[in-house]
Parts: structure tokens; C-alpha cells; sequence
């Protein structure tokens, strides 16, 4: 782990710190394969990996509690100033980012138990493609927190486009599927809001790659990021 | 080094001061030096102290900001074998100007030290002694101002019955607002506060700082202090010294949030070695 220029007079605060740091990366490690064992859950079908995975994000909610109360101690007692300062203040951020990344990871699996009780749709083998690009970007943010890589963090953060893209096209995939039929209706919102949430994780991503990117330069990236999510604006005719 | 770090366009301070109110400066350091018989104590300083703001002084114990706090109102002079070059402006005169009368000079620059020096004679006394130096002043002018002095130092509620008892009777806390009553008591234009509050304990100090709050809407303020949280929650600027050198001087939040200088990133995040 690079932080600053060298260790701090009191040894224990180094220790303090790099104990944040390990909490995130356990974190980040544990959202990323509830992710990824979401989707291996919905398209084998499996109900019982689904439940074992809505199960896991309890994990991940209390690591998040623990960042929180190793913020709250360090802030008392350390009283950080500037790079310190924003190291905690990013793990606190950051924690939270990968929170919401572990629910919206539940959610795929929650959902994955109710896609399971009606027979398979087609549009469901798009979903990993979309999983697919937000672990990578995830990835990529755990890196550059790891590494204190702010350009990694702003290639990851420009990156979430792809993801609103591909998002705003499987949309409208799905809407057509459940004009043609209004059976695939209850699975197709399923997938609907499974990739919403998957779109969500990309956003979390972004974030954290911004607090990677204030806590190196003391700075906000101070770019508009494109947005590729264009389905508020996507209308469709009855055939 | 050179330090040619000083505040040359005014800048806004802290965020609750409206962004109006320019901060001009009321003293000006130029490539200020300073020897101790011979060691050269202060390099090459210049920094302005904006006028009516708080600005503060950090560093490590032997970096020289007590030295310059003290050339401010030319206290070293009391001492042989110290010698101070350069130029320290305070409206347009340069203060170490022999020419400069030290009384002119020790009643627009007052100072507060580490340790609360209340004279041994009564509350009431402590405060119009020195008035008495500079001014005449009727029995009921007197008492008007001792009472300002101490509505200003945040002590008349607390001693407005006792005015006639010996200031030594007083808590640290109490005798340090004393001290602080009795620089104000002459209306100086600057207010030099050599480490005032590490002596006292964590309320004695809060009473403080929130003094040095409401001060600095009549004074120009200099704060020498080792809190530094005490100089990011006081103080619209801050000047980091080491080694008698200026190394970086800017204002508060942002040498606190995001410093440029490696040093005075290594000093307050607590990484010197």
C-alpha cells in the first residue's frame, strides 16, 4: 500500500490506518464475488447459491459498521490533518460505495429465487455481459485504491459509460420482449431491475474512483462524466 | 532558502467572514533575520499579518516563531547581544527602526505569554496600571475602561464583584483572560499571543479561543501555538517555520487540508522526524 511520504511518529497510527485500508479491500473483494456468484446464480438457476448469497451480504454490512467505527476512533484520537484527513474520510465514503454495490448484489440474487419459479427467457444471457463490465470496473477502482493510482481511478471512471450504454440497449431489449408476450412480463422486470441494479453498481464504481481520485490530489475530478444511461428517455409503440 | 512566501494580494480567510471583506496586511516581515549572539535564528523571513484576521505561527520547538513573534513588538531588545535585520512594517514605519519609540511601539502591539503574568496587585489594578502609563485618565474614565478591558477579555461576569482582590486569587484560565483584558486595555492595533493556552486546561482553553474569535473583529491577531488543531480551528492563516526559515504560509484550511510543501505535509500530519 502506498499512502504518504513516510510513517508517522506514533507507529500505532500507521497501523490504524493500514487496518482501514485491509477493511476496504475485504470489502471490496466480498462485493465483487457476491457480483459475480449472483449472476453464475442466475443463469444456472440455482436458488439455493441465490439464498446463500443474499445470506453473505450481512458480511459485507458489518465490515462496512467496522470501517465506521474505525473512522469515528481515528478522527477522535488521531485528529487527522490534510493527506491523513482524506484517507479516513475516503475509507468512510468508499466503505459506503461498496455497501450499496453488496446490496444491489443481494438484489440480483433475491431476484435470481423469483426468475427461477417461471420457465427461462432469452434476454436473461445478456445480463452477464453487463455483470461482466462492472466487476471490471470494480476491479479496477479496488486496484487503484490499493495502488493510490489516481489515473487508474479516472480510466474506471470514464469508463462507467460503457456499462449506462449497454444498460439503456438492454432495456429496450426488454420492453420489446414483454410487448410480444405479456408472459415474459414478470421475468423481464426481473431483469429489468436486475440490471438496474448492475447499471447502480457502475455508479457506486465511479464514486469511489472520485474518492480515490480526491483522496491522491486533494481535489475533485472537476469533469462532467458522460452519461450513457439515455433509458428515462426511451418510449416504445404498441406493434 | 529564500522566503518570499508573503500574502502580496489580499486573500478571504475563514469561511465566516463574508467573502467582502478583504484582508489587507497590518504588519509586513521583509527578508527578516534575526542572531542570537551570532546564530542566525531567522532566515530571510517575509510574511504579512493581515489586518484583522488571526494568523498563526506553527512549527517545531526551535523553528523561530516565538523569535518572530517576539521581534514584532521588538521584546528582544530588552536583551543584549540580539540583533534583528531587515524590515518589519506596521502602517507604513518600520518598526525596528531604532528611531521607532518602544512605547508607541509596546501600545499598538500588545503581547500575551505562555504563562499568565498578572502583576501581584488587585484585578482592578492590573488593568489600569498600565492605562495610567499611557494616558490620564478621571477616576470614573478609569473604571469605564478597566470595564471594557475586562467585558473584552471575557472576565467581568466572573470578577465584577472581587475587582479590589489580588489578581494571583484568580484560576489560570481567569488570570490568562487577564492578561489578555490587560493587552486590550491600551486598544492596540495587533494582539501577539505567544502559546497562550499551554498552560491551561481543555475549558480554560475553549474560553480562550472563543476570546481570539471574538477579538479579531477589533484586532489584528498572531497566534504562536504547538495545538494544531488549535491553529486550524483559530486562525484565518498559518505560516509553518522550520529551522528559522518560512517554508509555508497560506491560508488556514488550505495548508491544513492540502499543503504544497512535503514538509508541511510530514510536520502536521505528525510524520517529522
Amino acid at each position: 500500500m502506498t499512502t504518504a511520504t513516510g510513517d508517522h511518529i506514533v507507529k500505532s497510527y500507521d497501523e490504524e490506518l493500514q487496518r482501514l485500508t485491509g477493511e476496504i479491500q475485504r470489502m471490496g473483494d466480498l462485493a465483487l464475488t457476491e457480483l459475480e456468484a449472483a449472476i453464475a446464480a442466475v443463469i444456472e438457476r440455482d436458488t439455493e447459491a441465490a439464498e446463500r448469497i443474499v445470506k453473505s451480504d450481512a458480511e459485507v454490512d458489518a465490515l462496512e459498521l467496522e470501517v465506521s467505527h474505525d473512522v469515528i476512533r481515528l478522527l477522535a484520537l488521531r485528529q487527522p490533518m490534510a493527506r491523513d484527513l482524506r484517507e479516513v474520510m475516503a475509507a468512510l465514503r468508499i466503505a459506503s460505495d461498496i455497501e450499496r454495490i453488496g446490496d444491489y448484489a443481494a438484489n440480483v440474487a433475491k431476484r435470481a429465487i423469483a426468475l427461477n419459479q417461471v420457465a427461462p427467457v432469452r434476454p436473461v444471457y445478456a445480463l452477464p455481459r453487463l455483470a461482466e463490465i462492472a466487476a471490471d470496473l470494480i476491479r479496477e477502482v479496488l486496484a487503484a485504491y490499493h495502488d493510490r493510482d489516481a489515473d487508474r481511478a479516472l480510466l474506471a471512471w470514464a469508463r462507467d459509460e460503457e456499462l449506462d450504454v449497454l444498460y439503456t440497449s438492454m432495456f429496450r431489449e426488454l420492453l420489446t420482449y414483454m410487448m410480444e408476450d405479456p408472459r415474459n412480463i414478470t421475468p423481464c422486470t426481473h431483469l429489468l431491475f436486475m440490471a438496474k441494479n448492475i447499471e447502480r453498481i457502475g455508479d457506486h464504481a465511479t464514486n469511489i474512483a472520485e474518492n480515490i481520485y480526491f483522496l491522491v490530489h486533494g481535489t475533485q475530478i472537476g469533469l462532467s462524466r458522460r452519461k450513457g444511461d439515455q433509458s428515462s428517455s426511451v418510449t416504445m409503440t404498441a406493434p | 532558502m529564500t522566503s518570499q512566501l508573503a500574502l502580496s494580494t489580499p486573500v478571504v480567510g475563514s469561511a465566516s467572514r463574508p467573502a467582502d471583506a478583504a484582508a489587507a496586511p497590518k504588519m509586513s516581515a521583509r527578508n527578516l533575520n534575526f542572531y542570537y549572539d551570532g546564530f542566525h535564528a531567522l532566515k530571510d523571513v517575509s510574511l504579512d499579518i493581515a489586518e484583522k484576521r488571526v494568523t498563526a505561527l506553527i512549527g517545531p520547538s526551535g523553528c523561530g516563531k516565538s523569535t518572530l513573534l517576539r521581534i514584532f513588538n521588538r521584546i528582544y531588545a530588552i536583551y543584549p547581544k540580539l540583533e534583528a535585520r531587515g524590515e518589519v512594517m506596521l502602517d507604513g514605519e518600520n518598526i525596528l527602526d531604532a528611531k521607532y519609540p518602544l512605547n508607541r511601539l509596546r501600545s499598538k502591539v500588545g503581547m500575551v505569554f505562555q504563562k499568565p503574568v498578572p502583576f501581584p496587585m488587585s484585578i482592578y489594578e492590573n488593568i489600569a496600571y498600565a492605562i495610567r502609563h499611557y494616558e490620564k485618565l478621571s477616576k470614573a474614565e478609569m473604571d469605564v475602561r478597566v470595564e471594557q478591558a475586562l467585558q473584552q477579555g471575557a472576565l467581568w461576569n466572573e470578577v465584577k464583584d472581587k475587582l479590589k482582590q489580588s489578581a494571583l486569587g484568580l484560576s489560570g484560565g481567569q488570570q490568562q483572560r487577564l492578561c489578555i483584558a490587560r493587552a486590550v486595555a491600551l486598544k492596540p492595533d495587533v494582539l501577539l499571543l505567544d502559546e497562550p493556552t499551554s498552560a491551561l486546561d481543555p475549558i480554560a482553553t475553549g474560553k480562550i479561543e472563543q476570546l481570539v474569535a471574538e477579538l479579531k473583529d477589533h484586532y489584528t491577531i498572531a497566534i504562536v501555538t504547538h495545538n494544531m488543531q488549535q491553529a486550524a480551528r483559530c486562525s484565518d492563516y498559518t505560516a509553518f517555520m522550520y529551522l528559522g526559515e518560512l517554508v509555508e504560509f497560506g491560508e488556514t484550511e488550505k495548508l491544513f487540508t492540502k499543503p504544497v510543501k512535503q514538509q508541511t505535509e510530514d510536520y502536521i500530519t505528525g510524520r517529522f522526524g
